[in-house]
């Protein structure tokens, strides 16, 4: 029986600009950054969830070859590729504090059957929705 | 540059900044749907004059900045019929248009019904919709390359009926 997911990737354009938007802005902790034969294994995750890590994973060989990168790249570059969903205990009060820190919103907190939502960007262009859970 | 460049630190593909800077244009007109946006400021979000805009928007999103944004603003229309206690007129100019004439003609393109048979119809269907709010507002985002607004866009709220893969 699967217990639970641990890892889950998103391309992003660039490792270092996005290790830094994840810490800096997010405030995400870093829980690997090796790098083996020219591969950059890059994790981070959010503090309060030590048992999930993402994969920021840049497009390119030996994981997708050149053209594929170059598909991924555009639509992460264009911002169509949805990477999730994360949560907080205060979507006003997160969506302010990220705001301040020049995160790119597509949408306030906004009243939605399930809670209160936003919708922002990574540094890439992968948006992410923002949700106070109802109740 | 260099023949020498380690692959991992190939520089990014050359149009990756464009496509980030007309990103932004369209991000602005997400979030900002309700105001009176006029082309020259959107252009200018995203670095461009106004006519090398249309045209670059287009071969990306497959559709004008106008129509994009007819689109969100739809998007939001319908979310204010299914669930605020509000008049037509009301919605319409909330989500940013400014005639109701032209909302009309729109909201029917896209949805294939008036605004309010719409509404009498996510009335009578009751409950909250199924699918979160931010799926709903990406999955109205325009698709590259493809239809130019033949189609009516996809119904949310009517289930696997109308989920039609007609434009891949």
């Amino acid at each position: 029986m699967i217990k639970r997911m641990s890892h889950a990737p998103v391309w992003v354009l660039d490792q270092d600009s996005a290790k830094r938007f994840y810490t800096e802005k997010l405030g995400f902790e870093v829980r690997t950054d090796a790098t083996m034969d020219g591969l950059r294994w890059l994790t981070v995750g959010p503090k309060d969830q030590p048992d999930f890590e993402i994969i920021l994973a840049k497009p390119g060989p030996p994981m997708v070859d050149d053209e594929a990168a170059k598909a991924i790249t555009a639509l992460v570059a264009r911002g169509q590729l949805g990477a999730g969903a994360m949560e907080t205990d205060d979507c006003q009060g997160t969506y302010d504090e990220l705001k301040k820190k020049g995160v790119t919103f597509l949408q306030e907190p906004a009243d939605r059957p399930y809670g209160i939502e936003a919708v922002f960007r990574d540094d890439s262009g992968n948006w992410f929705s923002l949700t106070e859970r109802k109740g | 540059m260099s023949t020498t460049t380690p692959r991992h630190v190939r520089p990014l593909a050359p149009d990756v900044e464009r496509l980030a800077h007309l990103r932004d244009a369209k991000d602005l007109m997400d979030r900002s749907y309700a105001e009176a946006l006029d082309l020259d400021a959107i252009a200018r979000e995203a670095g461009y004059s106004r006519f090398h805009f249309i045209r670059a928007f287009c071969d990306t999103y497959g559709q004008t900045p106008r129509d994009y944004l007819s689109v969100r603003r739809v998007e939001r229309a319908r979310e204010l019929l299914r669930t605020a206690n509000l008049t037509v007129t009301e919605v319409c100019f909330l989500v940013g248009f400014s005639s109701l004439g032209s909302f009309s003609t729109r909201f029917k393109a896209l949805v294939g019904l008036s605004p309010s048979d719409y509404r009498a119809r996510e009335v009578q269907r009751g409950g909250p919709p199924p699918i979160p709010g931010c799926f709903v507002l990406m999955w109205s985002q325009p698709a590259p390359q493809s239809r130019r607004s033949h189609h009516p866009a996809r119904s949310v709220s009517s289930g696997a009926a109308t989920k039609k893969e007609d434009d891949k």
